[in-house]
C-alpha cells in the first residue's frame, strides 16, 4: 500500500492482505540498498495469520518516493513517523542488517511504542569495507557483486532456493541494482559506517528482543552479534548453521519458525 | 573512479564452468548424495495443515505437487539460472511448452506480439496458427529489419519474440537494438536462445528480459531427453505502464497476489508457475531433468568441440566442388558476421546451412547416403544431423511460407556433432559422391 510521510509517498507491502487497523502491526526493516522483497517468506505468513504487516522501502528505495535518508537516526525518526502516519499507537519491529541499527536506534528513541524487537544479521555497528563503500558511492555495479558475494553463504552460493526455481543471488543483486545504486547502497552503507551509537542504544533497550544470527556470515559475524545480543537485556539469539547473512531467504523456514514463536508469545496476533 | 577502485576486489561467486556442475545444489542437505537425487514423487509430505494453507498461499516456500514444481527439477532450474545470470525459471516438458507458457503469463487475448519470421517451424505454426485461436494476434518482421519491429508495435502489443539467430537461415536478430525499440515501447524482449546455450551468449546482458530454450538441444546434449525452460532476466519493470495488470494488479487468478510488488525480479516466473503450470501443466519429468543436468555437466566442454569442428565443416564446404554456397556467421562474407563477433563471442555455433549443388534432387541423394550422420528432425545431439528442411522440418510450408522463412530447395541443414572431424568429412563425401549422380544411387 501506498501512504505517505513528511509528504513523501512510502510504499509498504501489506503482505498481501488488505492492511487492517485492528491487529497488531509488525514492521519489516530492509538492509542496505535492499527493498521490501527481501521479506516475502515472512510477511505474507504473517499477514494471515492475525498481524498487520507493513514491509517497507525506505524511502528513496524500491518503489518509495523521496530521497534515502543519510543517516541511521534519521532513519530511526521515520519509522516512528511511519507508526503515526498508520495510526497506530504501537508495533514490533524486525530489522535486517541496516535495519537492524534502524530498529535498534528508533526503540532507544521510542521505548513506549515499541513492543518487541527481531534482529536478523545484526551488530552494533557495521563499519564498511573501504573499497567496497567506494564503489558503492561511484555508482559501480561492482558494488552490488562484492555485497552478493559477501552475503551470502552456501545456499546462496550454490543454490537451493526455498521457493522452487528461484536463484539467490542474481535476485540479490537485482533487487540491489533497481534503483541507482550510489543512490541506494551508496548512501546507505555510509550511513552505517557513520553510526556509532548502536551499542548505547542496546543498553537502552528493555523490550523482549531476539537475534537471529548465522555461521556463514561474513557482513555481521555471529560474534558481533553476540557482543550486542549481550547489552540488551534477556535478549534471545538463535544461531543458524551453514547459513550467511541473508538469512531470511536463504534459511527462510528455519527464521521464520523462530519469528513466529517470538512474536506470537510476546505480542499475540488478534484472532488466534 | 577513485584510487580506491582499483584496488579489485574481485567478488567470488563462483564462475560458468564451476556453476554448470554445482549450481542449484547442496549435497549435505539431501543425505551427503554427490549427484543430485532423482525425487520420483508426484507430492509432498506437509508438516500439519497450517504448513499445507501456507504453501498453497506462497506464505513459504517448498513443494507441494510435481506438476508445480519438484526439487530435482527446481536443481535444473536454478542451474540454468545461475548460467545465464537470471533471477529465476520455470522449467517444462519441453521447448514449446516454454514458448507457450511465456506467451500465456504475458498475453491476454486481444493481445499482440511482434515476433521475427525466421523461427523454428514449430515456433511458426505456434504463432501463426495456434496462438490466433486464443486470440492473440502476432505480426511477423525479418529478422535483419530492425525498424520493421519498431514499426510493427501496437498499442496492444506484449513482447517480441525472436531467435537469436535465426533457423535455419542463419539471420542475426542485432538484439541490443530490438532490446530497445522493445523497452521504448514499455514491453519486453523475449529470445529463444536455443542454438546458443549460455555458453555462447547470454542474452541478458544485450538486453533481453526472458530467454528461453529448448533443453532438448545443446543444453542436454544427448539427444535422450525433451525438456525446456524459461528464464527471467529480473531487470523488466511490469510497473511502468498498464500493460500487464495480471502482473501488476491484486490478481483474482491467484487470491488476490500482486506477483510484481510481492516478487519483483522474479514475478514472471513465480507468475508462469502459480498459474501457467498449474492450470495447463506442462511439467518436466525428474528422470527428463536429471537427464539435462547431466548433459549441462559438460556445456562449455561439449560446446567448444561443437564450435571448432563447425568452423572446420564451414572450410570444408566452403572449398567444396558440390556446395553452391554456406551459411554460418563465421564466414566473413555472411551478412551479420561483425556482430556475431560481438553476441557470440565465445563460438558463433554449430548450425551450418549449405546449399547443394544439383538442388532438390542432389539434396535427397546426398541425406539418403550419408551413414555416419543421422537424418532426423533433432539439432544440438552430440552426433552429427542433418536434414533438408524443405523436404523435412518445413515441409507442411507452403512455397510462400517457406520463401518468407529464408529457405530453398538446394538448402541441406547440419547441426555438427563432436565426433571426428576427419568422420565426419568422409562421410560427407560419400553423400557428395552419391548427389553428384543422383538418379544413378539415389533410392528416391
Ligand atoms: C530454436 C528452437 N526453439 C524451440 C524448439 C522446440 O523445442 P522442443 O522440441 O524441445 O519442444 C526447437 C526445436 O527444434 C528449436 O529448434
Amino acid at each position: 500500500m501506498k501512504f505517505k510521510v513528511n509528504n513523501e509517498e512510502v510504499f509498504a507491502s501489506t503482505g498481501g492482505r488488505p492492511f487492517d487497523k485492528n491487529k497488531p502491526l509488525i514492521i519489516f526493516v530492509h538492509g542496505s540498498g535492499l527493498t521490501h522483497m527481501t521479506w516475502v517468506l515472512q510477511t505474507r505468513y504473517f499477514a494471515f495469520h492475525g498481524y498487520s504487516v507493513l514491509a517497507l522501502d525506505m524511502p528513496g528505495h524500491g518503489l518509495s518516493g523521496g530521497k534515502s535518508l543519510k543517516s541511521i537516526e534519521d532513519m530511526a525518526d521515520w519509522i516512528n513517523s511511519v507508526i503515526d502516519a498508520v495510526g497506530y499507537k504501537e508495533a514490533s519491529l524486525v530489522g535486517h542488517s541496516q535495519g537492524c541499527l534502524v530498529t535498534i536506534e528508533c526503540t532507544s528513541r521510542y521505548p513506549d511504542k515499541i513492543k518487541t524487537l527481531s534482529l536478523m544479521g545484526g551488530a552494533g555497528a557495521i563499519p564498511m569495507n573501504a573499497e567496497l563503500l567506494s564503489l558503492a558511492e561511484n555508482n559501480d555495479p561492482k558494488a552490488v557483486d562484492l555485497m552478493m558475494d559477501w552475503a551470502h553463504g552456501p545456499a546462496g552460493h550454490f543454490g537451493g532456493h526455498p521457493v522452487p526455481g528461484l536463484y539467490h543471488i542474481n535476485t540479490g543483486g537485482m533487487l540491489a541494482k533497481s534503483r541507482t545504486i550510489k543512490d541506494t547502497l551508496g548512501v546507505d552503507f555510509r550511513a552505517c559506517d557513520n553510526y556509532k551509537n548502536g551499542f548505547e542504544a542496546a543498553k537502552k533497550i528493555k523490550i523482549p528482543t531476539l537475534s537471529i544470527l548465522a555461521t556463514d556470515d561474513k557482513m555481521c559475524p555471529v560474534k558481533e552479534g553476540k557482543k550486542l545480543a549481550d547489552l540488551i537485556e534477556g535478549s534471545k539469539v538463535d544461531i543458524i548453521d551453514n547459513c550467511g547473512h541473508m538469512m531470511l531467504l536463504e534459511e527462510a523456514d528455519r527464521v521464520l519458525k523462530v519469528l513466529k514463536k517470538f512474536i506470537t508469545t510476546h505480542y499475540p496476533p488478534l484472532n488466534t | 573512479m577513485s584510487d580506491k577502485t582499483k584496488k579489485g576486489t574481485e567478488a567470488k561467486t563462483y564462475k560458468f564452468d564451476t556453476l554448470s556442475l554445482h549450481a542449484g545444489y547442496q549435497p549435505h542437505k539431501n543425505a551427503g548424495s554427490r549427484q543430485v537425487p532423482i525425487y520420483q514423487t508426484t507430492s509432498y509430505l506437509f508438516d500439519d495443515v497450517d504448513h499445507a494453507a501456507a504453501l498453497f498461499n506462497l506464505e513459504r516456500g517448498g513443494h507441494i505437487y510435481s506438476r508445480i514444481s519438484n526439487p530435482t527439477v527446481g536443481v535444473l532450474e536454478e542451474r540454468v539460472a545461475s548460467l545465464e545470470g537470471g533471477t529465476a525459471a520455470l522449467a517444462t516438458s519441453s521447448g514449446m511448452s516454454a514458448i507457450f507458457l511465456t506467451v500465456m503469463t504475458l498475453c491476454e487475448a486481444g493481445d499482440h506480439l511482434v515476433v521475427s519470421s525466421q523461427l523454428y517451424g514449430g515456433t511458426v505454426n505456434l504463432f501463426r496458427l495456434t496462438l490466433p485461436k486464443f486470440g492473440i494476434k502476432c505480426t511477423f518482421v525479418k529478422p535483419r529489419d530492425t525498424e520493421g519491429f519498431k514499426k510493427a508495435i501496437q498499442k496492444n502489443t506484449k513482447g517480441i519474440f525472436g531467435e537469436l539467430v535465426g533457423n535455419p537461415g542463419n539471420e542475426i536478430m542485432n538484439m541490443p537494438e530490438i532490446a530497445k525499440i522493445a523497452h521504448d515501447a514499455g514491453i519486453p524482449l523475449i529470445v529463444d536462445a536455443t542454438y546458443q546455450t549460455p555458453y555462447l551468449c547470454k542474452p541478458f546482458e544485450h538486453g533481453a528480459d526472458i530467454v528461453i530454450h529448448s533443453l532438448t538441444k545443446w543444453m542436454a546434449g544427448h539427444g535422450s531427453s525433451m525438456a525446456g525452460i524459461l528464464v527471467e532476466g529480473g531487470k523488466f519493470d511490469w510497473m511502468q505502464n498498464d500493460k500487464f495488470p495480471t502482473m501488476t494488479k491484486p490478481y483474482e487468478g491467484y487470491h488476490g497476489l500482486s506477483f510484481a510488488e510481492e516478487f519483483g525480479p522474479t514475478a514472471f516466473t513465480m507468475k508462469a508457475r502459480a498459474e501457467g503450470m498449474r492450470d495447463f501443466g506442462p511439467c518436466l519429468s525428474p528422470q527428463n531433468a536429471w537427464n539435462v543436468l547431466q548433459g549441462i555437466e559438460t556445456l562449455s566442454v561439449r560446446m567448444k568441440k561443437h564450435c571448432s569442428n563447425a568452423e572446420e565443416m564451414v572450410k570444408y564446404l566452403l572449398g567444396h566442388e558440390s556446395v553452391a554456397w554456406v551459411s554460418h556467421p563465421s564466414v566473413p562474407d555472411h551478412p551479420d558476421h561483425e556482430l556475431a563477433k560481438k553476441l557470440l563471442p565465445n563460438g558463433r555455433g554449430s548450425m551450418i546451412a549449405f546449399g547443394i549443388k544439383g538442388g532438390k534432387d542432389a539434396g535427397v541423394a546426398f541425406i539418403n547416403n550419408v551413414k555416419l550422420a543421422s537424418h532426423l528432425a533433432n539439432v544440438g545431439d552430440t552426433r552429427t544431423l542433418v536434414i533438408h528442411p524443405a523436404s523435412g522440418t518445413h515441409s507442411q510450408m507452403d512455397e510462400a511460407t517457406l520463401k518468407f522463412a529464408g529457405l530453398s530447395h538446394d538448402m541441406i541443414r547440419l547441426s555438427v556433432g563432436i565426433e571426428d572431424i576427419d568422420d565426419i568429412k568422409n562421410d560427407f563425401e560419400v553423400g557428395f559422391r552419391a548427389a553428384r549422380k543422383p538418379r544413378l544411387v539415389s533410392n528416391q
